[in-house]
């Protein structure tokens, strides 16, 4: 009769195995790691980059997550003894380069090799978000990118607070909120993180506060302040990404330059009256504001501000396209607005795209470019007609 | 040659709300002279006293941006769509 003790015996003279050194090594040059324990063994840590396939389960997903049969594996579980049944399993399915790491993670971790604890879901999150959990873009892996993201609002306007609305339902784990106003009645329109109750209270104060009702999970920064050349680096720096909402364009210019300059993402998004325009600016990667518009609609061409006027619905079509991009660039998922301007244009409902080209010329992501600090720019809404000269 | 032309919001005041005009053209250069002058005041709009394009309005054919084809000179065709597309930055607060 064969016990255990002679069958592992057996297979692990059949298997050949390596120690944490060697396999570490041998992952470095393309071999994949398989991790073959139970899923509450992997949640405690296991090593970064491995391929998770409970033992249970490997012979029926290997072909589909690894079909090259000469591909270097290297199986490992928690002492070795899983991981050698398991190249011993692999090896009669046909792959030809498969090895079992001598000692298991227990001894990968005595060696001082590099670890990584995932974050898991509660229950709760597990319920919340269990809509994204099921589209396989998204699953626990992306859910859990979006709740270690760090997203900065500019403006809690009416591009800010749609896109703000659905971040945190979608649970982006950090908002940061930048806006100097404070709510009026007139917001109501359209900027729905705010209420009735919050007139007359700071536009960051509302946007915290609705946030917070909504989802527990997100945490609010609140930046009561307008940005400027002076504050706008230091405001940025802790975040992953930049969604624009600003509705000016001393602050559009002003938040393309940083993006730019800090390499950070910005997520562009424009109102007036009934169309919207959209896009994403990766810096180096693509083309920046300035490459799309070199300076600014100068106030006296520009429609005057307090005429300008917005549908309300408008804001939240063009935000929640900018919050799209945002969800799909913290996941890394999809093809983004990058070298795209989307146009949107509510009263024949048209969206239309073009092209956006980076210009080698661009002031600030040129060749040669001239910006090379952010300087703040001289608009202004308020356009005093000039002065005829004195003669 | 018949083309297209998109008019942006900000502009519509000029062309009786229109949103869509169609031109007689065979490059952009006639097209801008062209909706001038049924439409006095278009012209100041889309270029500056030396009649270059104006760097925040694009005119774009077919999706694609004057500034990386011929500027002012790319020919246009029957069929062609040509899109004005204005920088815009939202109304206040």
């Amino acid at each position: 009769m064969t016990t255990f003790k002679d069958l592992i015996r057996r297979v692990k003279s059949e298997v050949r195995e390596v120690s944490p050194d060697e396999a570490r090594e041998m992952a470095r040059q393309g071999a994949v790691i398989v991790d073959v324990r139970e899923a509450d063994e992997w949640v405690q840590g296991h090593i970064p980059g491995a391929l998770f396939i409970p033992r249970g389960f490997l012979e029926l997903r290997i072909e589909e997550k690894v079909p090259d049969r000469s591909q270097e594996l290297v199986l490992q579980c928690a002492g070795g003894t899983r991981s050698a049944l398991a190249a011993k399993a692999l090896q009669e399915l046909g792959y030809t380069r498969v090895s079992s790491m001598a000692g298991g993670f227990g001894k990968w971790k005595e060696a001082g090799l590099p670890i990584e604890v995932p974050r898991t879901l509660t229950p709760e999150q597990k319920s919340r978000y269990s809509r994204h959990l099921l589209v396989p873009e998204v699953g626990e892996a992306g859910q859990t990118k979006l709740l270690a993201a760090k997203v900065l609002l500019v403006g809690a306007g009416g591009l800010g607070c749609p896109a703000g609305l659905y971040l945190a339902a979608a649970g982006v784990g950090t908002l940061g909120v930048v806006d100097s106003d404070v709510v009026d009645l007139s917001n109501l329109q359209r900027q729905v993180l705010h209420t009735n109750a919050s007139v007359g209270k700071p536009k960051t104060e509302s946007a915290a506060a609705t946030i917070r009702a909504l989802n527990p999970d997100v945490r609010v920064v609140r930046h009561d302040l307008r940005l400027d050349a002076s504050n706008v680096m230091d405001v940025i720096a802790p975040y992953d990404v930049i969604l624009d909402g600003s509705d000016n364009f001393s602050t559009k210019y002003l938040v393309n330059d940083a993006s730019v300059l800090s390499g950070k993402p910005s997520v562009y998004g424009s109102i007036f009256r009934f169309d919207g325009q959209a896009s994403v600016f990766l810096p180096r990667q693509g083309p920046c504001y300035r490459c799309l518009f070199p300076e600014p609609t100068p106030a006296e061409m520009a429609p005057s501000c307090d005429e300008a006027g917005v549908l309300g619905v408008l804001p939240g079509i063009v935000g929640l396209v900018q919050a799209t991009e945002t969800i799909k660039l913290l996941l890394g998922r999809g093809q983004l607005l990058v070298g795209r301007l989307l146009t949107y244009d509510a009263l024949t409902m048209r969206f239309q795209e073009y092209r956006v080209r980076r210009d080698p010329r661009c002031a600030v992501c040129g060749d040669e470019p001239t910006i090379r600090q952010v300087a703040d720019l001289a608009w202004s809404c308020h356009f005093e007609p000039r002065q005829p000269a004195p003669a | 040659m018949a083309v297209k032309v998109q008019i942006p919001a900000p502009l519509r005041s000029l062309t009786g709300g229109q949103s869509e005009v169609e031109v007689d053209a065979s490059d952009v250069s006639g097209l801008i002279d062209r909706l001038d002058s049924r439409h006095r005041g278009l012209k100041e709009r889309l270029c500056d006293a030396d009649g270059n394009l104006r760097s925040y309005v694009r005119i774009f054919v077919n999706d694609e941006d004057v500034r990386f084809l011929k500027e002012k000179a790319t020919p246009l065709k029957t069929g062609d769509t040509v899109a004005i597309v204005p920088a815009i930055a939202g109304g206040r607060g």
